[in-house]
């Protein structure tokens, strides 16, 4: 029923057919690697993405915005082997709720957010407080482009590519004190920009958070850009959050402001529906939401309207990264 | 013009283009990201709508003295049903894959779609007795007894999408239909009570 254009990876030439400039350019560009000797962890991962890029234009840059310069992540899991999400699909279709509930609403009225001049205040229980201009949050660490899978609580998931650095290096720079048990993280609520922010479906600003530990493991990426160019404002711009074992809520959008705190955050959706909504919202197979199963997603763009949905893994299938931070946790009553 | 002998089938025509415009759009890939999604809400969304219509018939009728209207009534209470059958036919092939023990397992397991569930038997039982000769064999009060369930079939649809929304917490639009329903019936309660005062 449904009918898609052929660079979906279903009806794409033969690489025998034709070369693309960029294929042959990124062979040149291997030669020289493999002359110049570089780590064989990083050509791994560098070949392994460019056999994904050649069969697929997702990951060509989109052209709509500022590119953001990046470097692919050497990390472990954060390279997903999957086809990519289409640009137009990720920017068109995500929770925002800032600018209205419904997924295709962030994209129509996001134009209105400012994203300069940006700041993000850095206060609580650290050594060095203090308020960080954007620009110096670009040049923090070195960019990387990590493909993560995306999974909302809603039951659907995308594969996104982002660019940003672990959020451990800003964490290090402003040392945390040892009674800083937990990470908050609360987002831009600007009712003049944000049509939504005063409507009665969540309190305002939304809030997330963190356990330390989860905010320190190297997988949790403050991301601000997405398919090499800096982030579009529906997808939460200038610097959102991406934690992907956990459901797509718990990645904070246009934050401005970072606390540490010794107790557990009061986030948004816990204060919404706690009955629903669990503070460590880890992707989770095995535990239902009470209104839906969670055992199954529908890959955005890419299963067929027919198809059956695929099977959700656990921890979004980062568990071989992140499962130790839970060992011994009651998931079903830590949900 | 409500008796003219095209006013049923223009009727039926303007009632089936929803549908017809759903499977158009799923074809052309005009539904969005998620078209499954899509398809799901909307054909809830127009099952809802065709209720709210259906039960509007009598007091329009009483109203505007258009005793006339009520021919149309059963093509648009048959239009309720059918649409309330795409709804679970999308939910359960685009959701669930035809399994059916899992259909099961999920219509057991959550209100939410036991309550939408109980609401489509109701309505099967008022589908299936809708024809002229149904009338004659329950006899006229029994069947008016047995068409009564549309009062729960309104409130249980209610309930299913205020359930569904109530994630969001976003009950906008739950309000409108409810508002709606509840006026139709108020009215109703009303002129049963004026009628018997001036008997």
């Amino acid at each position: 029923m449904r009918t898609r254009h052929s660079d979906n990876g279903h009806n794409h030439p033969l690489g025998s057919e034709i070369t693309p400039a960029n294929a042959h350019h990124n062979r040149r560009q291997m030669m020289q690697h493999l002359a110049t000797g570089v780590a064989g962890v990083a050509l791994a991962s560098w070949a392994s993405r460019q056999a994904l890029a050649q069969s697929d234009k997702a990951l060509a840059r989109p052209g709509k915005l500022a590119p953001l310069a990046s470097r692919p992540s050497t990390m472990a899991g954060a390279n997903s082997m999957e086809k990519p999400t289409t640009y137009a699909d990720a920017s068109t279709y995500n929770n925002f709720y800032e600018f209205g509930t419904d997924k295709a609403d962030p994209a129509k009225n996001a134009h209105s957010l400012k994203t300069r001049p940006w700041s993000v205040e850095v206060e609580g229980l650290v050594k060095k407080p203090g308020r960080w201009d954007i620009e110096d949050l670009l040049k923090l660490s070195a960019m990387e482009e990590r493909i993560y899978r995306m999974r909302c609580v809603e039951g659907w998931s995308m594969v996104i590519p982002w660019v940003g650095y672990s959020l451990s290096e800003l964490i290090k720079r402003v040392e945390p004190q040892g009674s800083a048990k937990f990470v908050e993280f609360v987002t831009l609520a600007d009712p003049k920009t944000m049509p939504f922010v005063g409507s009665r479906v969540l309190e305002w600003p939304y809030v997330e958070g963190l356990r330390l530990d989860e905010a320190m493991h190297p997988l949790t990426l403050l991301t601000f850009g997405m398919y090499g160019e800096v982030l579009p404002n529906q997808n939460g711009a200038p610097i959102r959050l991406n934690v992907p074992w956990k459901y797509g809520f718990k990645n904070a959008k246009s934050i401005v402001k970072i606390r540490f705190v010794e107790k557990q955050p009061a986030t948004a959706w816990v204060k919404s529906a706690s009955h629903e909504y669990g503070f460590y919202s880890n992707v989770n197979p095995n535990v239902d939401h009470p209104r839906w199963s969670q055992a199954t997603e529908r890959r955005i763009g890419e299963d067929g309207l027919l198809t059956k949905k695929r099977k959700t893994l656990m921890f979004n299938g980062y568990e071989a990264q992140v499962g130790q931070l839970y060992a011994g946790m009651d998931l079903t009553k830590n949900y | 013009m409500w008796r003219h002998p095209a006013a049923k089938p223009c009727l039926g025509m303007l009632l089936a283009l929803p549908a017809l415009w759903l499977v158009y759009a799923a074809a052309n890939d005009a539904l969005g990201p998620n078209p499954a999604e899509a398809l799901i809400r909307q054909t809830g969304d127009w099952t809802l709508r065709a209720l709210c219509l259906a039960l509007a018939v009598t007091p329009i009728r009483v109203l505007t003295g258009q005793l006339v209207l009520i021919r149309f009534r059963r093509m648009i209470g048959v239009t309720v049903f059918v649409y309330a059958v795409l709804h679970l036919l999308c939910y359960a092939w685009l959701d669930m894959g035809l399994d059916v023990a899992d259909i099961t397992r999920d219509i057991a397991k959550r209100p939410f779609i036991l309550v939408g569930f109980v609401a489509l038997l109701l309505l099967t039982s008022l589908a299936a007795t809708s024809f002229n000769r149904a009338v004659r064999w329950l006899g006229a009060q029994r069947w008016q007894a047995l068409h009564r369930c549309v009062y729960a079939v309104a409130a249980l649809a209610v309930l299913h999408f205020y359930w569904m929304r109530s994630g969001k917490n976003n009950f906008l639009e739950v309000g409108v239909y409810a508002a709606i329903l509840a006026t139709l019936l108020a009215w109703r309660l009303w002129h049963r009570w004026h009628k018997r005062q001036y008997k």
